[in-house]
């Protein structure tokens, strides 16, 4: 019982990161219909400007929760000013082209980040200084880090304010009139170049937060990290139904679970014939069979055409 | 321009190939004929080949490898050396290969051209079994001083030898030290599903099995992984009181950072993949006490290391890194081989290579029937006060036991 407790809480702290970046891509497919394949390498960006940030300033002496701040600050400034950038100037261009191409370019984007982090940061993997001393707690046998609970409450607090925003706020109603029809919101007076930018501003800012997490908790960031976990938070949000943001966040947590599940009792449930090495297969027969069910994911909606 | 360079090197590069054809019978040309007309006995050119990367990140360690080979050329020159009533000249001849299969088989062609009788090299696994075959289809004899792959001499060829042990050798002893000095009943065994990292671990369970340990998990992940939460949590509930990982520090960092915050208090042991300063670094503070293997002598214990260490240092000016002493003792393994089979022809003093026994600076060499080096010690290295330092080393017994746990 304690193993199963502790398999998820692993998952769910996982899962909280996932589902961070998976707004990122269900945000932008919401309102362009666009799959922002770059998404998972701004978030990289971001870890490895943290990285260097808080190695930086680890020896100045400043206290560690400062140099988080800082770390994290940076990390955000860079990772807004690299996805409004990359949506001005890759994606706006074709916004009226077949759909085909935005893809297409999404893809380039993402390698040319790659390419352009392995140019600045080596290809080495690059270790995390430790800027806090980690408690270990206890819940009924169970083990967790001081960390794992402030990623998981912080992502909660994200994903809160995120859900309050689109909610409440005028730009947030602005996002979901874009969502629902951009030609229409025109019409109506809202300016949808700058409404499709702040998305991305958002989703990078989001983003980015979720990179800092994924290097404080794994200690170490890598040019290539943002491939996989791109994926995997692709992934989320097409589980959850994407476009739909609650649906990102459920996705997210819901995969981070399965994974954990999967790795702690696949060499049991099969024998030792499989490895914690093929957990990627239940994460994604998971997905074949919701979308199978529901082909817009737990909770899309089939929205025509556009979708 | 660039044509006629293109001619000029193809002229220049069938010029060498004509002299280089008659050079190991008597003496080429140009250069030595002034030399030759002092000496009573004649002199034979006799040239080595080194290839090792010497640019780009591995660069320290390759160049570390041929400052040793060019050590013992000098000091084979110094010392004179007759063969076949001929007196011998060495000569270096140092390739680049980058630590890059395709560039090694290029470079092999290149060392296989310039006729040298045996090459030291190459320093990469990778590199070393793709270019062994051009040095096998030449007859050439090659010792690689550092490759630990075991693929390397298991290709059927006979001019494939290493002065370093491998890593099958590697796991045994790992497991019969956790058995036997770590006292380690309940073992739990994670690999990175690399033939590395997996043919470690298979070799390691085989031998720790077979020593009465528990192996109460064994566990797989991938090289490119970096979340092992899941798999040390079902770990945990089988409570070893020893994790064994095969694979590399990138996997290894994180694993025993996770491990400490998920309270495992097993002690954690490793191969050579993760015995490296940027462990340490990915691990912190939770490096402490982790153990890992490396073949090989600590240099400081080498039989001939402290002589050997001051002369590079003088000669070089510049510490020896890893390889230097294997580099040094392969090109003395060739002209040992060559005074017992009073020829400087490879294919002469080639089947003399196997019956070596030979006292170099790494210790005793000799090599057993594939061309491994029988008996290659291997060092258990603990991290103390955030630095690898030697434990203890393990020379495997003489006997058949580092072919026990093969497959």
């Amino acid at each position: 019982m304690d193993i199963f407790l502790q398999q998820l809480i692993n998952g769910l702290v996982l899962g909280s990161v996932y589902a961070l970046v998976a707004l990122g891509y269900t945000m932008v497919y919401g309102i362009l219909g666009l799959i922002n394949f770059a998404h998972g390498d701004v978030v990289m960006v971001g870890a490895l400007v943290a990285l260097t940030v808080a190695s930086a300033l680890a020896a100045s002496g400043l206290p560690a929760p400062v140099v988080l701040a800082l770390a994290t600050a940076a990390a955000i400034l860079v990772c807004v000013a690299l996805g409004v950038t990359i949506e001005r100037v890759a994606y706006r261009p074709l916004r009226r082209a077949p759909r085909l191409a935005p893809l297409i370019t999404a893809i380039g984007v993402s390698i040319l980040l790659q390419y352009s982090a392995a140019l600045i940061w080596s290809k080495q993997y690059i270790s995390m200084p430790d800027l806090f001393k980690h408690d270990i707690y206890s819940i009924g046998g169970a083990q967790f880090t001081d960390l794992q609970a402030v990623v998981f409450l912080l992502a909660c607090a994200v994903m809160a304010g995120l859900l309050w925003f689109i909610k409440s706020s005028r730009i947030g109603r602005a996002m979901r009139a874009t969502e629902q029809n951009p030609e229409v919101a025109g019409l109506m007076g809202v300016d949808t170049n700058r409404i499709i930018a702040f998305t991305f501003f958002l989703g990078s800012a989001i983003g980015a937060v979720a990179g800092v997490m994924v290097v404080l908790y794994y200690g170490l960031g890598h040019y290539f990290m943002g491939f996989m976990l791109g994926l995997k938070a692709f992934t989320a949000a097409v589980l959850g139904g994407i476009g739909n943001v609650v649906g990102a966040m459920l996705g997210g947590l819901l995969l981070g679970v399965i994974e954990s599940l999967a790795s702690g009792y696949i060499g049991d449930i099969t024998g030792g014939v499989l490895g914690s090495n093929y957990r990627d297969i239940f994460a994604f027969l998971v997905l074949v069979t919701v979308l199978v069910l529901r082909p817009s994911g737990l909770l899309g909606q089939h929205t025509g055409d556009r979708a | 321009m660039n044509r006629r360079h293109l001619i000029g090197m193809l002229a220049a590069s069938t010029l060498a190939l004509t002299y280089g054809c008659g050079q190991q019978e008597k003496p080429p040309a140009p250069k030595p004929k002034a030399e030759a007309a002092k000496p009573v006995a004649e002199t034979v050119t006799v040239r080595v080949g080194s290839a090792s990367p010497l640019t780009g990140p591995q660069a320290h360690i390759g160049i570390d490898i041929r400052n040793g080979v060019q050590l013992a050329i000098e000091d084979l020159n110094a010392k004179g050396m007759e063969i076949g009533g001929k007196k011998v000249k060495f000569e270096l001849v140092a390739e680049d290969d980058e630590a890059n299969p395709t560039k090694a088989t290029t470079v092999a062609q290149k060392l296989v051209d310039s006729k040298v009788v045996g090459v030291v090299g190459h320093f990469n696994s990778g590199a070393s079994i793709p270019a062994s075959k051009v040095y096998s289809d030449a007859g050439i004899p090659q010792i690689s001083p550092s490759s630990t792959n075991p693929k390397y001499t298991q290709q059927g060829f006979k001019t494939t030898f290493r002065v370093v042990a491998h890593d099958d050798q590697q796991g045994p002893t790992l497991a019969k030290f956790a058995t036997s000095k770590l006292n380690a009943k309940n073992i739990a065994v994670i690999d990175d599903s690399t033939a590395y990292g997996q043919g470690l671990a298979d070799a390691f369970a085989a031998t720790a099995k077979a020593a009465g340990a528990n192996i109460v998990a064994r566990e797989h992940t991938t090289d490119k992984d970096t979340d092992f939460r899941a798999i040390l949590t079902s770990i945990r509930g089988r409570k070893p009181d020893l994790i064994m990982f095969g694979g590399i520090d990138p996997q290894a960092g994180p694993m025993v950072r996770q491990m400490v915050s998920l309270g495992i208090k097993a002690k954690y042991i490793g191969g050579d993949g993760m015995q490296t300063p940027n462990f340490i670094k990915l691990a912190g503070d939770t490096a402490e006490g982790v153990m890992a293997s490396m073949p090989g002598l600590p240099k400081e214990q080498m039989p001939g290391g402290k002589s050997f260490v001051e002369r590079y240092k003088a000669k070089f000016n510049a510490d020896v890194e890893l390889f230097a002493p294997m580099g040094y003792d392969a090109v003395m393994v060739f002209a040992d081989a060559m005074k017992r089979a009073n020829s400087t022809e490879p294919a002469k003093f080639l089947p003399e290579m196997g019956k070596t026994s030979y006292q170099g600076v790494i210790g005793p060499i000799a090599f057993d029937e594939k061309g491994d080096l029988r008996n290659g010690p291997i060092t258990i290295y603990v991290v103390k006060g955030g630095k690898w330092e030697p434990l203890e080393t393990v020379t495997p017994g003489g006997e058949a036991k580092p072919d026990a746990a093969k497959k």
